[in-house]
């Protein structure tokens, strides 16, 4: 199994910080170097795992799975960047453990399409320009499929950019993200 | 972020157990804050006991009018759920409008409840803060205080706004919090779960040491009533509120026949308004009842330099939800 890139932070961490677990916590952390086996699905294939408690989702996704596709942009859970799905829900990938999602069944962005067909909402957002530099584009397509398929979330215009707040695009394109969506909702209500 | 051990348990006694091993433990639930403050270096446990499959998942409307909300139920879940749409909108609403889609399709109804401050000198992990290194002073109360500090219920030693929207909510609504401990378990009202800053800003809830959230019960919707959440703020989605408020409200003809106020985003702790009730209850409606009313709510508010426009926005946060409530 690969060496995870949290386990090098990890370790470069206590060593910028010689003071942390033993003196602070008064025990050793049982934690150190534990690896926990995790199962779960990405895109269909199952991937079995070792993770460190510390591997994030996103960072196992990326370096371990290779699945670079999901991007990191915050790390914190205010961008929207790394957004996945997890068992059908849009979730932030960086702030999710790996080692919580056993059993799951995870879908990024490289899962979208369907023997070589593009998703209605990757069609979409190539067709409307819906982009300028591109990094919070997977982001903002992993939330428009599952913001298209809850019917809860009325489909006006304001009601998705309120349901799409989640996903931020320094670039600006949000008014051709916005009728990139609407135009692959319709796609999408047509194909059915 | 700092090596720790991660371990289940299969039920809520056993995770208990695991949590009580060692006093650096925390429960994990959705994690959307747990980890984002890890990240932060802001805590540091040692251990987390993952307490998501404990099976504290659903929302049981109970046979005295009650609603039984697991605490590992997702905000996304309960603000969609269609008998809290019905019969508690104001809850419906205040979910709905925190964080973002992503954020709420993870993040729980008692890690909502438990979530830390937003103060940026609590999350900054150098300055002085009291909540997060207690002695260490409030850098807030000189400091940049303008957007999540309150104007209610500060102490000399943290001025920090509680930033959640269902508990404002919840406090307007009125609801038990069930937990559960190494001794078993008790029920808590909500009102006095959140703890005031005062001289120990480093304590914030009334749960003992290992003892956890399993459920939350609303009270009873009150009857004939109508309710509405109201949330002001610098850009209109995902931002923490400047001043909100819960209203429920019945009325008799023009009479108001009950009500209850919670505040958010000017005090300490989610903020029940009964001196603005006290005004409102059983007076016929006018412009001027509504005008004392919010100003009634935030009795007591000072000002900290930059947050001063809190106390005036508060009070248009009650006027306004009632006036709305109130139209014909």
């Amino acid at each position: 199994m690969e060496e995870s890139t949290d386990q090098g932070i990890a370790q470069a961490a206590r060593q910028a910080f010689p003071q942390s677990t033993e003196a602070e916590c008064g025990a050793p952390a049982a934690a150190t170097g534990t690896l926990y086996p995790v199962t779960f699905t990405v895109n269909g294939s199952t991937a079995r795992l070792d993770v460190s408690a510390d591997a994030i989702l996103l960072d196992v996704l990326r370096d371990q799975l290779k699945l670079t596709g999901t991007k990191k942009g915050c790390d914190l859970g205010q961008c929207g960047a790394c957004t996945v799905h997890v068992n059908g829900v849009a979730v932030n990938a960086c702030l999710s453990l790996a080692v919580m999602h056993d059993g799951d069944e995870i879908t990024t962005i490289e899962g979208l399409e369907r023997n070589g067909e593009l998703h209605p909402v990757q069609q979409a957002f190539w067709s409307h320009d819906a982009y300028q530099c591109g990094y919070c584009t997977a982001g903002q397509m992993m939330s428009a499929v599952c913001v298209i398929r809850d019917t809860r979330i009325p489909a006006d215009d304001a009601s998705l950019r309120e349901a799409m707040s989640g996903n931020l695009c320094r670039c600006g394109a949000y008014r051709n993200i916005v009728a990139a969506i609407q135009h692959a909702r319709a796609a999408m209500q047509e194909g059915k | 972020m700092r090596s720790f051990d991660y371990l289940r348990a299969p039920d809520a006694a056993q995770a208990i157990a695991l949590h009580a091993q060692r006093s650096d433990t925390v429960f994990l639930a959705g994690g959307t804050m747990l980890l984002d403050l890890m990240k932060l270096d802001v805590m540091r446990p040692a251990r987390l006991v993952d307490i998501r499959r404990l099976g504290f998942d659903r929302v049981d409307v109970l046979d005295d009018g009650r609603v039984r909300i697991g605490a590992m139920v997702t905000n996304t879940e309960l603000a969609r759920h269609p008998h809290v749409q019905t019969h508690y909108p104001a809850l419906s609403q205040a979910l709905l409008s925190g964080a973002s889609t992503q954020l709420r399709n993870k993040a729980t109804t008692a890690g909502n409840i438990m979530q830390r401050v937003r103060c940026g000198y609590f999350r900054d992990g150098l300055s002085a803060c009291n909540k997060r290194e207690p002695g260490s002073g409030c850098a807030a109360i000189d400091g940049l205080n303008r957007n999540v500090h309150a104007v209610l219920g500060g102490s000399p030693h943290c001025i920090a706004a509680h930033p959640s929207d269902l508990c404002v909510a919840m406090v307007a609504i009125g609801a038990t919090i069930h937990a559960q401990g190494p001794n078993g378990e008790r029920d808590i009202a909500f009102a006095d779960f959140h703890l005031l800053p005062g001289d120990t800003p480093w304590r914030e809830h009334a749960l003992d040491a290992n003892e956890m959230i399993t459920h939350v019960t609303l009270d009873p919707p009150m009857p004939d009533s109508r309710s509405a959440y109201l949330k002001l703020r610098d850009r209109a989605s995902y931002q923490f509120a400047l001043a909100s408020s819960a209203v429920v409200l019945a009325m008799d003809g023009d009479t108001i026949r009950d009500v209850r106020i919670a505040l958010g985003g000017v005090s300490t702790k989610p903020w029940r308004a009964q001196p603005a009730e006290a005004i409102l209850r059983g007076k016929p409606v006018s412009d001027g009842l509504i005008r004392d009313a919010a100003a009634a709510a935030m009795d007591g508010a000072r000002s900290y330099g930059q947050n001063g426009f809190k106390i005036v926005l508060g009070q248009q946060a009650v006027a306004r939800n009632l006036s709305t409530l109130l139209a014909p």
